[in-house]
C-alpha cells in the first residue's frame, strides 16, 4: 500500500504549487478517468493468469485504431461510427490477441519482455501496412486519410465524425432542467459502460474460466495436473485482454477527437502499465481497486507536473520530463521490488532443503 | 539446402537473401555501390564496438543488456566536458573516454548488485531502468551547468542543445585516421583499428582465467559455486565491463557520426546492439567475437542498402520500419527459443 500513498503525497504537494482552482482539476481527472479506465482494465486479467504486466495491449491499441480508419474511410459518423468501429475491431483484436498469447506461450518465464518487444515488432508492421500498403494495396476511398502522394495514411486523423460520440450518446441537453444540463457536461454513459465492464470482469473471475485463470497464475503446474489446459488459458485470457485494449482505445480517441496514425498506440502500454503500478498493484497482483486508484493518481499527477514543474523549477520542461520519468521510473521500481521479494523467497525455499 | 540453411541459421539465412536481393536492386537502380560500401564501413565501425558490449552481460549470465543507456549517458558526460574545455582531436577523444570509463564502471557496479537480487527478470528491468536513468538526465541534461557557447543554445531555450556539434572538437579523429582509397571506397583504418582493439582485448579476456570463470558462472551458475567460483562477483564483472564499453561504444559512435545525441536520443539504443549480435548467432546464453563481426556487418549493411532502394520504391521513413521489424523481430525470435538454442 506504500506506493499509492507515496504518489498521494506527491499528488497533494505538487496540486499546492500548480495554483489551478480545484473545479479545474476535478474536471480534467473526470475526464481523464472517463478516456483511461478501460485501458487499465484490460490488463488485468493477464496479471492474474500470472502473464506479468500485458505491454503487448499496444496491439489491442493498433486494431482499434484500425478500425477507426476504416469508418473513417468509408465516412460513417455519429454514435453508429463508434458502435460499427467497436464491432471492426473486435475480430481483429481477437486475432492479435490469439497470435500474442501463442506466442507468450513460447516465452515461459520471459513474458513481460517478450510482450515489450512484441508491441514494438507490431508497431513496425503497422507502419508498414500503413506507410507503404494503403492506397496501393488496400484502396483508400477517402482522399483526406491519404498524404499528399496518394500513398500511406495520413500522421493525423479527423475523427471529428465520431467525437464525443459515446461521451455525449446519452442527450441529457434536450431536457430543460439543470440538473440534467450539468450532467450533459460529463461523460455519464462512458462510465456506464466503463461500470458495466468493470462488473463483467468481476463476474468473469467468479465463473469456471475465471477460477481457472487464478489457478493457472498461481501455479501453472498443479494447475496442469487439476486437468486445466494452462495454454488455452492463458491465450484466453491475453484475447480478452487484447478486446477491452481495443475497445478502450476507441472510447480513448472518440473523446480525443484526432488520432496520431503513428503515435496514438504506442504510448498505451507504457501508460496504463504506470497507472496500474501507481494503484498499488504489483506484476502477479490486480484488481479494479488498483486499477481506479492508480489511474487517478497517475493522470492527477500527469495534469499538474509541467505547472508545478514551471512553478518550483521555472521551467515547465522539467515538469514535462518529470513526467515522463515518473511513467518509466514506476514501472521500473516495481519491476524490481517485485523480482526482488520473488529472490527472497527463493533463498529461504532453498535454506529449508 | 535444408541443412544448408540449418547450418547457416534461419534468421542469417533470411538477412542475407534479403540483403542480397537489396543488393542487385540497387545496382539495377544504379545507386553506386562504392559509396555503398563506404558507408557500410562506417557504420559498420560505429556500431560495432555498442555491440561488444552485450557480449560480457550474455557471457556472465544477465543476458541481453537492455541497460545500456547507464554506459551511454555516462559516455556523453565525458564528451561533454571534453567540449567544456575545449579540448579537441585526439586529445579530445581520450579525455572522454578517460572520464566516462571510471563513471560508467561505477555504475555498472551498483546495477550489478541490483541485478544480483532480482535474477531471471534482467532483462524487463533493464529496459525499465534504462528508460527511467535516460529520462532522469533529460532533467540534468536542461540543469546542468555547462556554459561553452558549442553546448548550450545560442539565445532562449534552457539546458544544452539537443545535438551537439562535434565539427569543432573531435569529429571523424578516428575515421580519418590512416584513412586511405581503393578505388572509390573509403577505410576508416583508424574506426576499424579501434573496433579491432577492443574486441581483441574483450576476446582475450575470454581467454585469460579471470575470463573463463565469468563464462563458466554464466552458463551455469550451479557448477561454478561447486567449483569456488562466486557467481555473484562474476555477473557483476560482467555487468561493468558491459557498461564501460557502451560508455565508450557511444564516444566512438558520436565521433564517426560527427553529432552528441542527448535528451530522448539514448533511449532505445540498446535495441539495435542488441538485435545486431542475435543475427550474428548468439544465444541469451552464449556469445562471441564472430557474432560481434558478422551480425554488425549484416545487420549495418542491410540498413545502408535499404536506404536508398527504399527511397526510390517508396518515400518516407520506410528504412526506419525496416530497422524496426527487423530489429524487434530478430529479438522476439531469440525470446521464444527454447534454452541454449541458436537464434
Amino acid at each position: 500500500m506504500i506506493v499509492p500513498i507515496i504518489f498521494l503525497v506527491l499528488c497533494i504537494v505538487g496540486s499546492f504549487f500548480t495554483g489551478l482552482p480545484a473545479s479545474f482539476l476535478v474536471n480534467e481527472m473526470i475526464i481523464r478517468l472517463a478516456r483511461n479506465l478501460i485501458l487499465v482494465l484490460s490488463l488485468i486479467l493477464p496479471i492474474i493468469t500470472g502473464l506479468g504486466l500485458n505491454f503487448a495491449i499496444t496491439l489491442g491499441a493498433m486494431a482499434g485504431q484500425i478500425a477507426l480508419i476504416i469508418i473513417t474511410n468509408f465516412s460513417i459518423g455519429g454514435s453508429g461510427g463508434f458502435f460499427l468501429s467497436i464491432l471492426i475491431s473486435t475480430p481483429f483484436a481477437i486475432l492479435f490477441g490469439f497470435l500474442v498469447g501463442k506466442i507468450l506461450n513460447k516465452a515461459v518465464g520471459k513474458e513481460m519482455i517478450t510482450s515489450m518487444v512484441l508491441g514494438f515488432f507490431a508497431n513496425g508492421i503497422y507502419q508498414l501496412v500503413f506507410l507503404l500498403f494503403a492506397g496501393t494495396i488496400f484502396p483508400i476511398r477517402n482522399d483526406t486519410l491519404l498524404l499528399p502522394s496518394g500513398v500511406g495514411i495520413k500522421n493525423t486523423v479527423d475523427l471529428a465524425n465520431i467525437k464525443y460520440s459515446l461521451d455525449h450518446l446519452i442527450p441529457f441537453n434536450k431536457i430543460k432542467l439543470p440538473l440534467f444540463q450539468k450532467l450533459a457536461e460529463y461523460p455519464i454513459p462512458t462510465f456506464l459502460l466503463t461500470l458495466l465492464l468493470f462488473l463483467l470482469m468481476g463476474y468473469l473471475l467468479k465463473t469456471k474460466l475465471g477460477q481457472d485463470m487464478r489457478a493457472v497464475g498461481q501455479d501453472p503446474e498443479v494447475a496442469r495436473i487439476s486437468g486445466i489446459n494452462v495454454e488455452k488459458t492463458k491465450i484466453i485470457s491475453v484475447i480478452i485482454s487484447t478486446v477491452l485494449a481495443a475497445w478502450g482505445q476507441i472510447i480513448f480517441l472518440q473523446n480525443i477527437g484526432t488520432m496520431q496514425t503513428y503515435g496514438s498506440h504506442s504510448q498505451v502500454g507504457l501508460f496504463a502499465v504506470a497507472s496500474l503500478l501507481v494503484g498499488g498493484a504489483t506484476v502477479d497482483k490486480a484488481s479494479w481497486k488498483e486499477a481506479l486508484i492508480g489511474t487517478f493518481l497517475f493522470h492527477f499527477l500527469f495534469v499538474i507536473s509541467p505547472l508545478a514543474g514551471q512553478n518550483l523549477f521555472g521551467n515547465a520542461q522539467i515538469g514535462e520530463y518529470f513526467r515522463v520519468f515518473v511513467a518509466y521510473g514506476v514501472i521500473g521500481l516495481a519491476l524490481v521490488l517485485h523480482a526482488w521479494e520473488k529472490d527472497k523467497a527463493k533463498i529461504t525455499l532453498s535454506d529449508i532443503d | 539446402m535444408k541443412e544448408f540453411i540449418k547450418k547457416v541459421g534461419f534468421p542469417r539465412f533470411i538477412i542475407t537473401v534479403f540483403l542480397i536481393a537489396l543488393i542487385i536492386l540497387a545496382v539495377y537502380l544504379d545507386i553506386p555501390l562504392p559509396g555503398l560500401l563506404s558507408d557500410i564501413l562506417v557504420r559498420f565501425g560505429m556500431n560495432a564496438i555498442l555491440v561488444l558490449a552485450m557480449i560480457p552481460g550474455i557471457q556472465s549470465g544477465i543476458g541481453l543488456n537492455f541497460n545500456l543507456p547507464l554506459g551511454i549517458i555516462f559516455g556523453l558526460i565525458g564528451a561533454l566536458i571534453s567540449i567544456e574545455f575545449q579540448l579537441s582531436g585526439f586529445l579530445g577523444l581520450f579525455v572522454s573516454i578517460l572520464i566516462a570509463v571510471p563513471l560508467a564502471a561505477i555504475a555498472g557496479y551498483f546495477y550489478g548488485k541490483m541485478l544480483n537480487r532480482i535474477k531471471g527478470e534482467e532483462m524487463t528491468v533493464g529496459n525499465y531502468i534504462g528508460y527511467s536513468v535516460v529520462s532522469v538526465m533529460c532533467i540534468f541534461w536542461l540543469v546542468a551547468p555547462f556554459s561553452s557557447p558549442e553546448l548550450i543554445w545560442a539565445y532562449g531555450g534552457n539546458g544544452l542543445r539537443v545535438t551537439v556539434s562535434l565539427e569543432s572538437s573531435m569529429a571523424h579523429v578516428l575515421n580519418d585516421f590512416l584513412a586511405f582509397n581503393i578505388g572509390n571506397i573509403t577505410i576508416p583504418t583508424g574506426l576499424l583499428l579501434c573496433f579491432a582493439l577492443f574486441a581483441f582485448i574483450v576476446w582475450i579476456y575470454g581467454r585469460s582465467n579471470k575470463g573463463l570463470s565469468m563464462i563458466v558462472a554464466g552458463s551455469n551458475p550451479n557448477f561454478a559455486m561447486s567449483n569456488g567460483i562466486d557467481v555473484d562477483k562474476q555477473r557483476i564483472k560482467g555487468t561493468v565491463i558491459s557498461t564501460v564499453l557502451a560508455a565508450i561504444g557511444i564516444i566512438i559512435y558520436s565521433q564517426a557520426f560527427g553529432f552528441l545525441q542527448l535528451y530522448n536520443a539514448p533511449l532505445y539504443s540498446a535495441m539495435p546492439a542488441a538485435a545486431a549480435i542475435l543475427i550474428g548467432g548468439a544465444t541469451l546464453k552464449k556469445a562471441n567475437i564472430v557474432h560481434v563481426v558478422v551480425g554488425t556487418l549484416l545487420f549495418q549493411s542491410l540498413l545502408v542498402v535499404a536506404l536508398p532502394v527504399v527511397n526510390v520504391i517508396a518515400e518516407g521513413s520506410m528504412s526506419e520500419v525496416i530497422r524496426t521489424i527487423v530489429s524487434n523481430g530478430i529479438i522476439l525470435y531469440a525470446l521464444t527459443r527454447k534454452e541454449g538454442e541458436t537464434a
